[in-house]
């Protein structure tokens, strides 16, 4: 089964969860449209450049998930970016939910009538078109991220990711043979505890810690909560579905009057169902991805202190090799040399770092602004769409 | 006003001395008070001068007219209408002739003879006639115009006692002109198998007769537990409430049923103070009734008796209202998931709005951080919003609908009813045959000292398939006319609640409209 999404003015408001990162004309990246076959997604990466880096203005390739993961990989592993807030790596397209529903309609499709089947289909259709749309923007975001940042954009890998009209998947194959397990070198769970460990002297830093490390537990808590709130909203919908559904049931068995206002309720119904739905999608796709996105983001602020808290770490270790080598009066120009390398690789974190963690406040407060200011919209449009969907079916039900 | 039908003419006269006056809106704090009641206080009519000497009873004219819901108390009331006024204050008799209706179910109109003791004989030379003929259609257009009020209200539960020896009252307070009770406002306190045991009664009288006698709340042994023992959460209160709802929506449909009103047994349910303790309420447990109906219908299957033409209509009617109330238990379950998300929702609003309030308080964007806490505010009022919003899918939507699928199993024991007086009668008739052949063997037989016995045995058994003649004629009519009755009560009820319902979710819209909008600018001053 294919689904394709292509360009349409609602998706001009859910272009980002982040600030609008395409106003830089140099670079513009977009993912147009997709194509969805058997839960594989085919995305198609669209390009518009003025730097001569790249051989051509203007071009598209298609690109699959396993693609940004791959890119997003050898970004982290470059240990020249070590001192950048990498960009979060899109999840991995989850259509369980859809599948799901499709295998119940599968399996019920002999006990239901015509009405409840066809209902049953457009729920589903629904709930893919919401998946589909939200690991679009997802891996858009990601992209745009990148070619938003001075020394991400240059990346020679992003251009190949960009550019390369093959599949990827031969290059990507190579890359994980010639990489490897660095990344796992990065031994996650230590994290916390080397990060909250580390003696700060710098005030920013000791601030930044403080506050991520909280933000970020209550940000993963609202998240979830924001999808669970939205899941029952879901559930209100469907139930206005089937609640259409039955009264159409017990209409077509009956008599003038009573026929007449259950077949005006069950268009109600149906039609408050569809405003319904947009209300839960629009909410979960502003509020809910956004949520998602920056607890996404915090994490990787959060691996950025990591690294810097390493290589604290490193320095300090490099002293005490020094002292013991300046003791022992032995390879003291190495412990020296070694020294001031990670006194400088230290610096240009905490350098860059500072710079990485103010632009990410002013990204945060931007986006949580233009994803709430959106979202309130499209709440007020959608209630008001009720209201006077309501009122009129009132009015008509009065006047019969 | 002068009603002309088939069968005959009819005219009813009255002096009227005041045009009939609405119930103004009530004073603060009566549990009647009115918001949207309508009456038509167009009420003059005119009078002619003949009455009839049949005896006649008062409020058999009548119907559930209109129901009305106040805001969250959902208080349904009903308004009998009539088809003439008769006040107190009236000097004159008022007396209505009414021939017989049609078996169509045609409404049977009859009026009141001697009414209240304050009235008094006016000769009619008096009287100024004025004669209007209209024809049956008319006069069931117009029966809005005539109203008697009768207004319940079952309010105040209260626990009595202690322990599992507990109970709740409730109040049960009546508003009335009609004439047959002793005052206008009265209330009594009654329990749970006071209504059981109401019911008993009226069916035990009524339904023999094929009269669809409404169900009565369903017992329940979970809810009523938790009560007694003291729990003291919402989950009680709402079965309280859920109960006391129930008993109300009950007896008002009790009282818009003609006949059962005119029973001295409601009629003493409403007023009396003291009712006698109602036994052997077991039967009527939920789980008791439905077995009662569901045997009943089974009886009806396997009637293999054919009956001649007309049972046409009540074979095919029969099917719908089985049908139809499959149909609305499927609704019934619909509506039922919808209440258990909308909590769901609602419980997840809040959770929602306290960790948003919360990440409002860690943000060091001090615009943020206010915009969130303003965030964490709106979705507070949303979870208000949705709770009301479940109160009115499970009251106005959810009851209405499990109300009538026990209506539609009432409705089947009616069918039930008939079918038991046509086999009595067709057991009747073959007995009479055996009769008959048995006489003829004795006059066969020449033994004329038993023909006697057997003359008198085809004599008593002549008259009794006279009577069960009769009788199946009659539960035949009442049967017709109570399903027409309750047909036409149901489509009413349902576009009432329909229209409540809808109204209940423009009201959440509305106000969700207004919360989104005071949170917008709050959104906007982020910087």
């Amino acid at each position: 089964n294919m689904t394709s999404i292509s360009e349409d003015s609602d998706k001009e408001k859910m272009r980002s969860v982040s600030v609008d990162l395409n106003n830089d004309a140099s670079l513009v990246i977009d993912i147009p449209d997709a194509l969805c076959e058997r839960d594989k997604v085919k995305f198609t990466v669209h390009t518009k450049t003025t730097l001569s880096s790249f051989q051509k203005p203007e071009f598209s390739v298609p690109r699959q998930h396993e693609d940004f993961i791959w890119l997003h990989d050898t970004i982290v592993e470059t240990e020249e970016y070590a001192g950048f807030i990498i960009p979060p790596a899109p999840p991995k397209p989850d259509f369980e939910g859809p599948r799901e529903k499709m295998h119940k309609l599968g399996e019920g499709e002999s006990s239901m009538t015509k009405e409840e089947y066809a209902k049953m289909k457009q729920e589903l259709e629904a709930e893919y078109l919401a998946v589909f749309k939200k690991t679009v923007q997802v891996h858009e975001v990601f992209l745009q991220r990148l070619s938003s940042h001075p020394m991400f954009r240059k990346d020679r890998n992003f251009q190949i990711f960009l550019e390369y009209d093959q599949d990827l998947s031969v290059r990507r194959k190579n890359a994980k043979e010639m990489f490897g397990g660095f990344f796992k070198n990065m031994v996650k769970s230590a994290d916390e505890v080397l990060i909250s460990g580390v003696k700060e002297v710098d005030e920013f830093f000791e601030q930044e810690k403080n506050f991520l490390l909280d933000y970020s537990i209550k940000i993963k808590d609202a998240t979830a909560k924001a999808e669970k709130m939205t899941r029952s909203h879901k559930n209100v919908a469907d139930d206005y579905n089937h609640i259409s559904g039955a009264l159409n049931n017990t209409a077509a068995d009956n008599n003038t009057a009573f026929k007449k206002h259950l077949e005006k309720c069950a268009e109600v119904f149906e039609k408050l169902r569809k405003v319904e739905d947009r209300m839960a999608s629009d909410q979960e796709l502003k509020l809910t991805e956004l949520l998602r996105y920056y607890t996404r983001d915090i994490q990787a602020a959060k691996d950025l202190l990591y690294r810097r808290a390493r290589a604290l770490a490193d320095y300090e270790n490099s002293n005490k090799a020094l002292d013991k080598a300046r003791l022992k009066g032995k390879d003291v120009a190495q412990a020296e040399e070694n020294q001031k390398q990670c006194l400088q690789k230290f610096d240009k974190l905490s350098e860059s770092g500072k710079k990485e963690l103010t632009s990410f406040k002013a990204r945060r407060v931007v986006a949580f602004r233009k994803n709430l200011i959106e979202m309130t919209e499209l709440e007020i449009k959608h209630a008001k769409n009720s209201v006077s969907l309501l009122q009129g079916s009132i009015e008509i039900l009065k006047s019969n | 006003m002068v009603i002309s039908c088939n069968l005959g003419i009819v005219f009813i006269y009255f002096l009227q001395s005041k045009p009939i006056t609405p119930t103004s809106a009530p004073d603060e704090g009566d549990i009647f008070s009115e918001e949207g009641s309508y009456i038509r206080s167009d009420v003059h009519h005119a009078t002619n001068g003949l009455h009839s000497d049949e005896e006649l009873d008062l409020f058999t004219g009548i119907s559930l007219h209109r129901c009305t819901m106040t805001r969250n108390d959902i208080m349904v009331k009903c308004y009998l209408s009539h088809q003439h006024t008769s006040v107190q204050s009236l000097e004159a008799t008022v007396e209505l002739t009414l021939t017989n209706t049609t078996s169509q179910g045609r409404r049977e109109i009859i009026g009141p003879t001697a009414s209240a003791c304050n009235t008094t004989h006016v000769p009619n030379s008096i009287l100024k006639p004025s004669i209007v003929t209209k024809t049956m259609e008319e006069l069931e257009e117009e029966e809005s115009g005539d109203q008697f009020e009768l207004n319940i209200a079952v309010t105040n539960p209260e626990k009595i006692g202690d322990g599992m020896n507990a109970y709740m009252s409730y109040k049960v307070s009546t508003q009335t002109t009609l004439p047959m009770f002793l005052n206008k406002t009265f209330s009594v306190r009654r329990r749970f198998s006071d209504f059981l045991g109401l019911y008993e009664k009226i069916s035990a009288k009524h339904s023999l007769l094929g009269c669809i006698i409404p169900p009565p709340p369903q017992k329940s042994v979970v809810g009523m537990t938790k009560v007694k023992v003291g729990k003291e959460d919402s989950s009680s209160a709402e079965f309280v409430e859920k109960r006391r709802a129930a008993l109300e929506r009950y007896l008002q449909r009790v009282v818009a049923h003609p006949s059962l009103l005119q029973d001295p047994d409601v009629r003493e349910f409403l007023e009396r103070d003291e009712l006698p303790r109602a036994v052997n309420t077991q039967a009527l447990s939920g789980p008791g009734l439905l077995k009662m109906i569901n045997r009943a219908s089974d009886a009806v299957n396997k009637m293999t008796i054919k009956m001649n033409e007309s049972d046409n209509w009540f074979e095919s009617k029969l099917q719908e209202v089985e049908n139809e109330e499959q149909l609305l238990r499927r609704l019934h379950a619909a509506v039922d998931s919808l209440v258990n998300h909308r909590k769901e929702l609602c419980i997840n609003t809040a959770v929602f709005s306290k960790i948003v309030a919360m990440l409002g308080s860690v943000e060091e964007n001090s615009a943020l951080s206010r915009a969130l806490s303003q965030l964490a505010e709106v979705e507070d009022k949303m979870e208000q919003l949705h709770q009301q919003q479940a109160f009115s899918d499970f009251f106005i939507l959810a009851e209405l609908l499990a109300d009538y699928v026990r209506l539609l199993g009432a409705v089947r024991c009616c069918f039930e009813q008939r079918m038991k007086v046509w086999q009595r009668l067709q057991e009747a008739q073959s007995t009479l045959q055996k009769k008959r052949e048995a006489e003829a063997k004795l006059l066969w037989a020449n033994k004329p000292e038993k023909l006697q016995q057997a003359k008198d045995d085809i004599n008593e058994w002549e008259s009794k398939v006279s009577q069960y003649e009769r009788d199946f004629e009659r539960v035949t009519c009442t049967v017709r006319k109570e399903v027409l009755r309750f047909e036409k009560e149901k489509a009413r009820d349902f576009k009432q609640h329909i229209v409540k319902y809808l109204e209940s979710l423009l009201h959440t819209q509305h106000r969700l409209v207004k919360c989104w909008e005071a949170f917008l600018p709050e959104a906007k001053a982020i910087a």
